[in-house]
């Protein structure tokens, strides 16, 4: 992480606690890590709040995440009026979060292409009849 | 130009219900290659006939009549195309370029988004593996394209099956196939009735990559079964995920004990991918292929003939006064 010009602003909005602006946004990736889903600048200055690490004003969260999505450490999607983000750096990604990230828009044929897609319960009986001998296939299906 | 126009029009909903039939036939390489250009000729048919019938309304409004110098007594003789098919004609016309621009822009940002997570991505001998409880593999297009698998998939396959995946995915991303369904896509934007054809090209990629991994391993059987394999990891267990996996491994691969028919016709992709890889490899069926090839050029030529129709007919109107 490097400051980069952002301090002075973020400085001024900062209040009590002054920090690097690497350090916030560091702690807001954290909040978004530990959250597990995608969160709304407004829920992660919540979640900042509450854990204790001074107050942040919401113009300040919005420029945080904004310069972590255009950094392409989140990813951003619609979520009503404004826009909820989600963490992106490999480290931390759960392949599930990432296809969703990249599920832009209504068309859900995104351009990645996955190895199996859904399999309903008739498919997977299907599936067994297809691949299980049939002497040898087990009960329950 | 009054039956001639139609004609486009017409068959693209053909085209629709054969799209299926075809998948399941054709070798899926030439089925990719024939239904991505069937969706873009047929768009560009059943667009070209909507102007038609917008521009020989319009020719006959009044105004535009005027400044034209064409004579409405020789146009109505000669296509009388209504005012009011062409206001719906023009309708039409512009939800559609309106549902193309919107998809566009949809898959372009789908694009860029993918291009820039691969190129964030660090690979290991062309896979990254992505730590995670999901079950999830799949191709990143990018500049280099990348594949990813998540840990917990990557754990559970050996090694066969993890070649054959790996066969697949890089199939995708040397084929370039995600540029054969966004193109399919598009077209279909441009005419809703298409869209059989757009989800067709969905399924004969993933056919194309699953036939360039049973050739790649050399093992018909063992695509299948990891395909089935994955699909089984990834679909919430109806019985113990380990009693699952303990049957689809240890008998999958082995050839059953006497053949059975079993019809998958109906079935989702995955089925119906299984059963293809467990029958013998499809061959060209250059018959299918040119049938298909013949309509195709009857709905271009007969989008020609009645735009020349309509040229002709106001040339004849020009002369006039």
């Amino acid at each position: 992480m490097h400051d980069d010009g952002l301090q002075p602003a973020l400085g001024e909005s900062l209040g009590a606690s002054r920090r690097p602006a690497g350090a916030l946004e560091a702690e807001v990736l954290a909040v978004l890590r530990a959250a597990g889903m995608p969160l709304s600048p407004g829920q992660v200055r919540e979640r900042l709040a509450a854990r204790e690490q001074g107050e942040l004003s919401y113009s300040t969260v919005v420029t945080i995440v904004s310069r972590l999505h255009a950094k392409g450490l989140l990813a951003r999607e619609r979520s009503g009026r404004g826009f909820v983000y989600t963490p992106l750096d490999a480290a931390s990604l759960a392949a599930g979060r990432m296809s969703r990230a990249l599920d832009t828009g209504a068309d859900h044929r995104a351009v990645l292409s996955r190895f199996v897609s859904g399999l309903s319960g008739r498919d997977a009986r299907l599936l067994r009849r297809l691949l299980v001998d049939d002497g040898q296939e087990q009960d329950g299906g | 130009m009054q039956l001639l126009v139609y004609l486009p029009l017409l068959i693209p909903a053909l085209a629709a219900v054969a799209a299926r039939p075809l998948a399941a036939r054709l070798e899926p390489r030439e089925a990719t290659w024939l239904l991505t250009v069937a969706t873009v000729v047929l768009a560009g048919c059943s667009t070209a006939a909507l102007a038609l019938l917008v521009a020989s309304a319009a020719a006959r409004v009044p105004v535009l009549a005027e400044l034209g110098h064409y004579s409405q007594p020789v146009l109505r003789r000669g296509d009388p195309t209504s005012a009011v098919t062409g206001a719906v004609a023009a309708l039409v016309l512009t939800g559609a370029a309106l549902a193309v621009a919107i998809t566009f822009r949809c898959r372009a940002r789908a694009l860029a988004e993918s291009y820039r997570r691969a190129a964030r991505l660090h690979d290991d001998g062309g896979v990254v593996v992505v730590p995670g409880p999901a079950i999830e593999a799949y191709a990143l297009p990018g500049s280099p394209g990348r594949i990813v698998i998540s840990g917990r998939l990557f754990q559970s396959l050996d090694e066969a099956a993890r070649a054959a995946l790996l066969a697949h995915e890089r199939a995708h991303l040397a084929g370039r196939h995600h540029l054969f369904t966004t193109v399919a896509y598009l077209a279909s934007a441009a005419n809703p009735v298409l869209l059989p054809l757009a989800r067709a090209v969905d399924y004969t990629v993933e056919r194309w990559a699953d036939e360039h991994a049973a050739r790649v391993t050399g093992d018909r059987r063992l695509v299948a079964a990891t395909i089935g394999q994955v699909a089984m990891l990834a679909t919430p267990a109806r019985r113990p995920a380990a009693a699952a996996l303990g049957i689809v491994s240890a008998y999958s691969r082995r050839a059953p004990a006497r053949s059975r028919r079993i019809s998958v016709a109906w079935a989702g992709p995955v089925p119906r991918r299984v059963a293809a890889l467990l029958a013998p490899p499809p061959r060209t069926r250059t018959l299918l292929l040119a049938l298909a090839v013949l309509v195709l050029l009857v709905a271009g030529v007969s989008a020609l003939q009645a735009a020349w129709d309509l040229h002709a007919l106001l040339k004849l109107a020009d002369g006039t006064h």
